[in-house]
């Protein structure tokens, strides 16, 4: 009735190819920016924001950037948790200052970036390696590649381990991020208000979505589709397979950079790279597209809201609410996810996202079933 | 009609106000994960205690207390949830049990004006409570478990260790990672050779790490380990034939659950410790009569007495004397966080304090002070003994190498205040 294309008339070609050609759609969207902008960072307090808002921005971040690799470009990978590490460890890095050492004597210190400078170079460095281990892919495929990537998920966390120069020669190997500020406010560290911190990741967020969707219906989004659907048909129709599966590494590497910047940075302030970076926060992301949906921006999106949100709202109704033991709700959660997941895998393989899109199709043709 | 309103208003804001009439001790506990067996005990233990408390009592100084339990399995984000939920309960002094999490918590309690005590674990350089004013260690910290160790391995060696060799099996994280400077400095000044054996979490492969013990043959294993990890490196011990009483665990890594595994095989096993074990304390009688059969036991109530489950009541005796002592300070029954901090600034553990608790030579006796957040770091000497399946006391607690571990403190707390400006003064 209200949800269609019938009287909206492009006159132009730019209102033709817009992102949300339906008008219902383009109101929605730009009411959920407003209230995203405006509305949330003046009643939300520390509870909020880092229990729920900056995990599910942030991993919403990781999940783009892997739904570009795993569902628009068909590279199967699971490094995410240790490309979030490097772009944690980079970040760590410019925001104290690099420091380049030859022979056991200090060459030279670069000055400390700024916040927003040193996460933009966590994303610059983590695509930097992500290119460097998406070369595997153009020779193995599939499962083999999964097994590469997941050699690249153990080198990284390794390294970092390893390697006492990525935290700053520290006792205990953490990682603590410390005040930083940008225009003045403060960003990182303890003292930080809710809202700084929220919109500071809320713009990499919008940021990322909005660059995420114009690549992916771009030029280099349809090289990808085609390397994903049949690699030596894109092959034969002219797209170079090196360009594209390299450009989805190293687009997908630098927003996975991006988040694991931010995770480390604004949102836990403190990691340790074993526990924070684990091959668990691999499966994580990964789950998080597959339940969300493979090869759609928006799923990334509920895919993240759904693994972040779903185990707090399950905590609060069983420990707040119902007063059960904290143990019995905890075990309760590992069923309840898991079992969503398979009832989600078996009704719906194609995720949240293809729920949205039947919900869509239905409301066109509302009220009218046919 | 005016009295009408204020009394209305009145009404309103008492009714608006959450209810305060509680001292709340959050309990970041878990009871789920490769962590739990270390987690579960103490997390029962420091419920107790509090329970005891109430119907003992009537509370602390006449207000009931309250230990809201939120699960982290030993995890830092949700650490940090539980942090962020429990916070607005109004909390008073918060006990993670992990070292990442309080890696996490210090500058976040430090900013939100709540005491946080990490005994045992943590950042060891939190003794220095001119740099670290939130954050308390005491009564022992990783370092003294470090010297601790070797002090007892020199006196084993009539004050000898040269040409000996030392091999650290640790947790690789932050936590396993604390003793390593110590050691590497102790064995420059010792003579002995150190080696490091990292192990991943949780802990459950180490067939290599033991097959490089094997080789190597060093002539003493101290272990950094928690959860799984310990039950799985004594049974690897156990396999290899090493000694078991060249082999000794810091007190995170000397519980029942950590040796019943390897069954007589771990027999001779020891372990460090800051407190009395077993269960022979006057308390244990209060404990069993006011909670156990009251049915208020926390957790399935088959802890009590366990290693772990006495390290949780003492942490839970520690923080109520030092609410005591916060409410004699401030002169208030109802006392807020940043008064429990001031409490915990204060507090002094005598003899006679503990004989009165019921928990006589249970713990080292001590006082805070604005410089010294970490107690004296007396240690101890546990052995078990498999056949009895008990540990017991094979030393006198005895002091560490105070030196070097405060010169250590120093360099390493200097190096936090330059990292987030601080300007070092008592609080």
């Amino acid at each position: 009735m209200f949800y269609r294309e019938a009287g909206d008339f492009s006159t132009t070609y730019a209102q033709d190819q817009q992102t949300f050609p339906i008008k219902f759609d383009r109101i929605r969207y730009y009411l959920v920016l407003f209230v995203a902008i405006f509305v949330i960072p003046l009643v939300i307090n520390d509870y909020w924001v880092n229990s729920l808002l900056l995990p599910f921005l942030i991993y919403a971040i990781a999940a783009l950037g892997l739904n570009i690799l795993v569902g628009y470009c068909g590279q199967v990978s699971l490094g995410t948790g240790g490309f979030m590490a490097v772009g944690a460890y980079s970040c760590y890095k410019f925001m104290t200052g690099v420091d380049i050492w030859w022979g056991g004597e200090l060459l030279f210190r670069l000055p400390e970036f700024n916040i927003f400078f040193a996460v933009i170079m966590g994303g610059v460095m983590t695509a930097f390696v992500g290119v460097l281990f998406g070369l595997p892919s153009l020779r193995i495929k599939g499962f083999y590649l999964a097994v590469a990537t997941l050699a690249a998920q153990f080198f990284l966390v390794w390294m970092f381990n390893r390697v006492s120069w990525f935290y700053n020669y520290s006792a205990s190997g953490q990682i603590s991020a410390p005040e930083r500020d940008l225009f003045g406010i403060l960003i990182t560290g303890p003292s930080t208000t809710p809202w700084a911190a929220y919109l500071f990741c809320l713009f990499f967020t919008i940021l990322s979505a909005y660059i995420a969707r114009n690549l992916t219906r771009g030029a280099s989004g349809r090289k990808w589709m085609a390397i994903r659907d049949m690699d030596i048909a894109a092959e034969i129709i002219g797209v170079n397979p090196l360009r594209a599966k390299l450009t989805a590494f190293m687009v997908s590497s630098f927003f996975i950079g991006i988040s694991g910047a931010l995770f480390f940075s604004v949102y836990l302030g403190a990691v340790e790279v074993g526990e924070a970076f684990g091959i668990q926060k691999s499966f994580l992301v990964l789950f998080m597209i597959i339940i969300g949906g493979l090869g759609s921006i928006f799923g990334s999106f509920a895919g993240a809201a759904f693994l972040v949100l779903l185990p707090v709202a399950l905590k609060v109704a069983g420990v707040d609410w119902l007063g059960w033991p904290t143990d019995i709700v905890a075990h309760l959660q590992l069923v309840i996810v898991g079992l969503l997941i398979i009832v989600f895998l078996i009704a719906e393989p194609h995720g949240i996202a293809q729920l949205w899109r039947v919900a869509k199709e239905k409301l066109r043709l509302w009220p009218f079933p046919h | 009609m005016k009295f009408k309103l204020t009394s209305m208003a009145v009404a309103a804001v008492m009714a608006a106000s959450p209810v305060m009439a509680e001292l709340v001790f959050p309990s970041l506990s878990y009871r789920t994960g490769p962590y739990a067996a270390g987690g579960i005990p103490f997390a029962d233990g420091y419920a107790d205690y509090f329970t005891m408390l109430n119907a003992r009592d009537g509370g602390i100084g006449g207000v009931m207390t309250s230990v809201p339990e939120c699960e982290t399995g030993y995890n830092t984000e949700k650490g940090v949830e539980c942090y962020e939920s429990l916070k607005g309960g109004g909390g008073l002094v918060y006990q993670p049990l992990s070292t990442g999490i309080t890696y996490q918590l210090i500058p976040k309690t430090t900013a939100d004006d709540i005491p946080m005590h990490t005994m045992g674990y943590g950042r060891t350089s939190a003794k220095n409570g001119e740099v670290f004013t939130h954050t308390f260690n005491y009564p022992a910290n990783y370092w003294d478990g470090a010297s601790g160790a070797v002090n007892y391995l020199l006196e084993e060696n009539d004050g000898d260790l040269n040409g000996k060799t030392i091999a650290l099996v640790y947790h690789n994280s932050a936590y396993g990672k604390e003793p390593i400077r110590t050691l590497t400095e102790l064995s420059a000044k010792h003579g002995f050779t150190f080696t490091e054996v990292p192990v991943d979490h949780p802990g459950q492969e180490q067939k290599s790490q033991w097959l490089q013990i094997r080789r190597d043959k060093p002539d003493y294993v101290i272990m950094y380990g928690w959860g799984v990890m310990n039950q799985v490196a004594i049974q690897e011990a156990a396999n290899i034939r090493f000694p078991m009483e060249n082999f000794i665990g810091v007190w995170w890594s000397g519980s029942e659950n950590d040796v019943l595994a390897a069954g007589a095989a771990a027999d001779g096993y020891k372990a460090l410790t800051f407190h009395g074990v077993g269960s022979d304390f006057p308390v244990f009688d209060d404990i069993q009569t006011y909670v156990v059969d009251a049915g208020k036991a926390a957790g399935a109530g088959d802890q009590i007495g366990t290693v772990l489950y006495n390290r949780g009541l003492y942490a839970a005796m520690l923080a109520a004397e030092a609410a005591k002592t916060a409410q004699e300070i401030h002169g208030t029954a109802q006392i807020n966080a940043s008064q429990m901090r001031d409490g915990m600034a204060a507090l002094e553990m005598t003899e006679e304090k503990m004989a009165a608790l019921g928990l006589p030579n249970f713990g080292p006796a001590f006082k805070v002070e604005c410089t010294n957040h970490g107690g004296d770091g007396m240690v101890g000497m546990t052995q078990w003994d498999a056949t009895a399946k008990t540990w017991t006391l094979i030393s006198d607690f005895a002091p560490t190498d105070k030196d070097l571990i405060d010169s250590l403190i120093a360099e390493d707390s200097a190096a936090y205040a330059a990292e987030n400006n601080i300007t070092p003064a008592c609080k």
